[in-house]
């Protein structure tokens, strides 16, 4: 699989302060755990997604970090308690050392 | 009821044994050597500390059809505040290949320890979840799922 992984995110646009809300993301990745072999025998090397990080305003909220165990086109939902308007910064790391990024805006009012 | 894998009563460890017993004739392809390794994990983490049961909701189906993807929601009892709060999550699988799932950090800033994912099961097994408390209490749960096409490659 050679296309570019993509990020999808699902945040609500807007949310009242104090309000818990469910942020549910998915990255298309294949997630090759270094555990299968391939046609002539050899190991496939590993190539996962080894971290995910959720950012508001700059200050990390919530992190996971994924094992091989972890599904192909990974899903990860957490929840944020919204206080203040502003941005989510979501950062998955590459076993390439690549980082794909995606941002979506919430405003709290 | 405390649960110390190290220190079990004798009551406890015949009952573990029996379930393995039984477990080891359900599926006869149940690899126990993972089983040591996550223990291992966990010992490299917390030492010999002790784990109450309670305040974790670990959310699997109990029989998986599809070993590729079963999805996971684990929940922690806890206010969330700056104070008291979940600090992070462990999820571990006792007959995978490796004994890692995934780890989360949590923050007061979450509302709620609750996450969900979705992981790969090679065979039926136990999934082992720990959640290591602001205040240094650690909590264990498990929970069996059975999986009926193993996700590794077969």
């Amino acid at each position: 699989m050679a296309t570019k992984p993509t990020p999808r995110v699902r945040v609500p646009a807007q949310a009242k302060p104090g309000e818990l809300i469910e942020i549910k993301t998915l990255i298309s990745h294949e997630m090759e755990s270094g555990q299968r072999k391939d046609a002539a025998g050899k190991t496939v090397p590993r190539k996962i997604i080894n971290k995910f990080i959720a950012a508001f305003n700059g200050k990390i909220v919530f992190e996971a970090e994924w094992n091989p165990a972890i599904s192909a086109n990974p899903y990860q939902s957490f929840f944020y308690k919204a206080s203040e308007t502003g941005e989510f910064t979501f950062t998955w790391k590459d076993d390439d050392g690549s980082d794909y990024v995606a941002t979506n805006k919430l405003t709290v009012a | 009821m405390v649960l110390n894998p190290a220190h079990a009563s004798r009551r406890e460890a015949l009952g573990l044994a029996a379930i393995a017993g039984l477990a080891a004739i359900l599926a006869p392809r149940m690899s126990f050597a993972t089983e040591k390794m996550v223990t291992d994990e966990i010992k490299k983490l917390y030492g010999d500390k002790t784990f109450e049961s309670g305040k974790i909701k670990l959310d699997v189906p109990e029989i998986a059809e599809n070993g590729l993807v079963v999805p996971v929601n684990v929940e922690v009892e806890s206010p969330m505040t700056e104070a008291d709060h979940v600090k992070s999550v462990h999820v571990f699988a006792e007959g995978n290949p490796l004994p890692g799932v995934v780890s989360y950090k949590f923050t007061p800033a979450c509302g709620k320890a609750s996450a969900s994912t979705r992981m790969r099961l090679a065979e039926t097994q136990n999934i082992v979840c720990i959640a290591e408390m602001s205040n240094g209490k650690l909590h264990m749960a498990k929970a069996n799922v059975k999986v009926t096409i193993g996700g590794c490659g077969g």
